[in-house]
């Protein structure tokens, strides 16, 4: 079996035994079993990328391709660029550090495991599809267990931000479903057969017309569960509701499928559709990333703090994407990537907190880094590296996104990147203020002296999160190599 | 005349030596074991439905009144298959409650005439033999609405589906009547080449139309459906929404595609309209509905819309796309009735609330149940999902993008209704869940037969293959 394919049905085949585990003790044994081979994998991929690009210029490796459904020209056609390679690691290890966090799960274990590693199915399918069809498929494979995950082992208003959750995800993916039956179907603009094939696709010139009309619905239907503005309303409330977990996966790994979507579907298949419409998205992006700002400073649960950042980070995902050049669409690969790592690590951070206090109240937390030094310490990291200072991750893709968008001259960008600049002030007082407040200020009343402290699952759960986030932000040339060299199609196609 | 011939007849013969088989057996079988006839019924039934997989030429009889192909073969099939998983679920129904009350083989008969009745339809070759079908399979079903005489609910089910089938067939013959008026033949072949957009054509169509509608349960022809689904045994709820839906579908697709192809730019603005409404007015009646019978009935309708997808295309794409959802559907209903069938019988809860924390109790039932509804919503990767992406494909494919649009929306508020049930089984916990049961052999095997057909139908692609190649007989 490929390289890649193994990718699916690995977590297949943990998803069978963890059926018949019996009890918690088996089941998470299972699946960190299950998600370690994956996360190996992951970096003997990244190796095996660049064993393959150093023979071969093509803009996919380890390609297979097998006819599904002969008529519609459907194929299960699988391959790997650099910007999937860094996402799929990514995803590989926030699957590991979501199981060790989940290491204490004490109702329907064995079913909570099942839904997170399908839910890992569906991302790792979607980041290694080329054929649009089977894209579809993984998107909604990864969007449906979230029903499940926040609706069983939630908590506050979980039914409500459960449902609410899945159906705006899964109307942006009917909405998506409408753009990718348009391309489809104008696929064979220049005479040749129906297609589903981006690589293929991307060679048409699909009329401007369906451009125009398809870039929005495959647009806003990716860029949904990236929480575009004003479609975010499901993140804060899907966040704040979620366990641990599931807030850590889906804030880290699923809502990089927004992201993706629009860069390597919307914008890459349906160029002359993205420079007619990007101004109008580009302001709704802006206004993502200032308006999820402002809102985090306005909140007092740390859950909701995070999601509102979330939205604001996301939003200069695509933001930077709709800036059109390769500094700034660098910029927003790292910046999945290094989102990804650290909002997993403040969700896995908060759920250790709510854990031992059970509150997430930030006026009734205080002095947390004196009765818990290595939760306090690594949050302390965490909103440094958050807040862009140098050293970290955040620091480098956000350098490069503000730095690609000044590269435009007129007016309309420069005062777009002004504004979304000002959310790093922003996004400091928030998490300054936060900071300052649980972590320094005097002890509340409720917090005991003796709570518990972090236990080994917990600090490798987190030690494989920061790890690579120093990782970046020292070191952040291997990565943009990587990602440089898998620009040049859509540069090709796009400028 | 050859009498080989007869053999393209095959279907029908053997289920008609079925129904007097029964008949005869019920003389035979002494009282204290009269409830063999279940196990002899689903023997018979499911040897009919093995020889009905052997091939069967292409050809036709009584100078054109019936008529066969590989597709129509197929689909009487299909129906078989459907009536199967019926018989195995209901099984423990009759045994319990039927038979004792001495009516299990009027059951049989009736049910059998009425898919005799369903074959005689979508086989036919003339206006004659259609309605001939038509009737036949209607009116067993009225009798078997109303069979659990005990329920007064039941009885009310017989006689709304008996008056109101009436008269949807009373107008489909005036309809029939007009296009003969105008064609001078009742012959398919014959009406093919002569029929013309004249008014009075237009007119005999609509009427006839309304007939098959109703059928159908489209809108506005719909308003029988949920106080027949709800009244009606269980058993026979399913029938309705399954099989004689399928075949309704099965042979307004045939009439339209070929017979009245030359006035396709007539219907294809009516199903246009119908679909939008049959498409919003099943699915937003279908929100607030707290039994489940009730709920599947509205599913159903906008089930129905979704269908009619396939149909406004008028070729072979259309025709591929339609069976293959039509077939999917059988099985993604057929699992949600079942797990309702199992309950009822086990504790005579129907409502959704009294599905409250079901995982915890009946772990099985519960999934067999999410498949299911996942499966009529059309979520990846279970069966459903393909059945309605390959009819927007049909859709998008003449151009109907609009259409399509409307339809994804209502894919997500039906996403909305499906996942209430979800709910109520996994997010809940209730202190009067129903407590656990085991299922008998029969359910059990109708379960996971559907179950099979769910998970595997989508992924296994060369079935879809062989419907679209069979599908050519038609255009």
């Amino acid at each position: 079996m490929d390289i890649l394919t193994l990718f699916i049905t690995i977590p297949i085949l943990t998803v069978l035994a963890l059926v018949f585990t019996k009890g918690l003790k088996q089941a998470r044994i299972v699946s960190m079993v299950g998600s370690i081979v994956q996360l190996g994998m992951a970096i003997n991929l990244v190796f095996a990328y660049f064993k393959e690009r150093a023979v071969k210029d093509n803009i996919m490796v380890f390609i297979q391709d097998f006819v599904w459904y002969e008529q519609f020209n459907i194929h299960y056609h699988v391959g790997v660029d650099g910007i999937s390679v860094s996402l799929i690691l990514l995803t590989a290890i926030v699957v590991l550090a979501g199981v060790f966090i989940s290491w204490k799960m004490p109702d329907l274990p064995k079913e909570f495991f099942i839904s997170l590693i399908v839910l890992s199915i569906g991302v790792y399918g979607f980041f290694i599809s080329i054929d649009l069809f089977t894209m579809f498929v993984f998107f909604e494979i990864a969007v449906i267990p979230m029903y499940l995950l926040i609706g069983i082992w939630g908590s506050g208003p979980r039914e409500y931000s459960a449902m609410k959750l899945t159906l705006m995800l899964m109307g942006a993916s009917a909405v998506l479903l409408v753009g990718i039956l348009g391309i489809y179907f104008n696929s064979d603009a220049d005479g040749g057969a129906l297609t589903f094939n981006i690589l293929e696709i991307a060679q048409v010139n699909i009329p401007f017309e369906a451009q125009k009309l398809f870039f929005p619905l495959t647009f806003v239907g990716f860029a949904v569960i990236g929480a575009l503005f004003p479609f975010h309303t499901w993140s804060p409330d899907g966040h704040a509701s979620a366990p641990t977990a599931v807030s850590m996966l889906h804030a880290g790994v699923l809502m990089k499928l927004g992201g993706y979507g629009v860069f390597r579907v919307a914008m890459y298949l349906l160029p002359e559709g993205t420079l007619h419409w990007t101004d109008f998205f580009l302001v709704l992006a802006a206004i993502g990333v200032v308006y999820g700002a402002f809102s985090a400073i306005k909140q007092t649960d740390l859950k909701y703090i995070n999601a509102y950042a979330s939205v604001s980070h996301l939003g200069l995902v695509l933001f930077a994407l709709l800036m059109l050049n390769k500094t700034a669409w660098n910029g927003a690969i790292i910046q999945s990537l290094s989102h990804g790592l650290l909002t997993a690590m403040f969700f896995a951070l908060i759920g250790m907190i709510y854990g031992r206090t059970h509150t997430r109240d930030i006026n009734k937390l205080g002095g947390m880094m004196k009765i818990l030094p290595f939760i306090g310490a690594i949050y302390v990291i965490t909103g440094l590296a958050y807040l862009g200072l140098p050293g970290f991750s955040g620091f480098v893709a956000e350098m490069n996104i503000f730095v690609g968008g000044f590269q435009h001259p007129d007016m309309f960008h420069r005062v777009l990147t002004v504004l979304a600049v000002s959310s790093i002030v922003v996004t400091a007082v928030y998490i300054l203020r936060l900071v300052g407040k649980i972590m320094m200020g005097p002890l509340e009343t409720n917090n005991t002296e003796n709570l518990p402290k972090a236990t080994w699952y917990e600090k490798t759960g987190i030690l494989l999160l920061i790890i690579p986030v120093i990782g970046i932000g020292v070191a952040p040339l291997w990565l943009s190599d990587m990602i440089m060299d898998s620009l040049q199609p859509f540069i090709q196609g796009l400028l | 005349m050859d009498f080989s011939n007869f053999l393209l007849m095959r279907q029908e013969i053997l289920l008609l030596a079925i129904v007097l088989l029964l008949v005869i057996a019920e003389i035979f079988i002494s009282q204290p074991k009269k409830s063999s006839i279940v196990h002899l019924a689903i023997f018979l039934f499911g040897i009919h439905t093995i020889l009905g997989f052997f091939a069967l030429e292409e050809s036709s009889l009584f100078g054109g009144m019936f008529q066969t192909n590989g597709l129509i073969h197929f689909f009487k099939n299909v129906l078989n298959v459907g009536v199967f998983i019926i018989l195995l679920q209901s099984a423990d129904w009759l045994q319990e409650k039927i038979v004792t009350h001495n009516r299990g083989t009027e059951f049989f008969v009736l049910l059998f005439s009425s898919l005799l009745g369903m074959y005689f339809m979508i086989s036919a070759g003339d206006f004659l033999m259609f309605y001939l079908g038509l009737e036949l399979s209607t009116l067993p079903i009225a009798a078997l609405a109303a069979y659990e005489t005990a329920k007064r609910i039941s009885s009310e089910a017989g006689i709304k589906l008996i008056l109101s089938a009436a008269l949807a067939s009373g107008v489909s013959l005036f309809g029939i009547s007009m296009l003969y008026a105008t064609t001078g033949s009742i012959y398919f072949n014959d009406i093919i080449e002569v029929i013309t957009s004249t008014n009075l054509t237009i007119l005999g169509f609509i009427f006839f139309f309304a007939g098959l509608a109703f059928k159908i349960s489209l809108v506005p022809f719909h308003f029988w459906t949920a106080d027949v689904y709800e009244g009606a045994p269980i058993s026979i709820a399913s029938y309705l929404s399954v099989i004689s839906k399928g075949a309704a579908v099965f042979i307004l697709m045939i009439l339209l595609f070929t017979v009245l192809k030359p006035l396709m730019h007539i219907w294809e603005n009516i199903i246009y309209v119908i679909a939008i409404a049959t498409m919003f007015i099943g699915n937003l009646f279908a929100l607030r509905q707290q039994n489940m019978k009730r709920f599947l009935a509205f599913s159903s309708i906008a089930q129905a819309g979704f269908i009619l997808l396939g149909l406004i295309i008028g070729n072979q794409l259309g025709t591929a796309t339609v069976v293959y959802f039509v077939l999917v559907y059988v099985f993604s209903n057929l699992a949600a009735f079942g797990v309702v069938q199992a309950i009822s019988l086990q504790t005579g809860k129907e409502n959704i609330d009294d599905y409250e924390g079901l995982y915890r109790t009946n772990p099985n039932l519960s999934l067999v149940m999410m498949l299911a509804l996942f499966s009529l919503a059309g979520i990846p990767p279970v069966a459903g999902f393909f059945g309605k992406f390959f009819l927007f494909t049909a859709a998008a494919s003449e151009g109907y993008y609009l259409l399509v649009f409307i339809a994804v929306v209502n894919v997500t508020i039906s996403l909305y209704y499906y996942l209430l049930v979800v709910r109520a089984m996994f997010l809940r916990q209730s202190d009067n869940a129903i407590p656990f049961f085991k299922n008998k052999l029969y359910m059990r095997l109708g379960l996971l037969i559907t179950v099979l057909g769910i998970l595997i139908l989508g992924l296994y692609s060369p079935l879809y293959n062989y419907i679209f190649e069979l599908s050519s007989n038609f255009n």
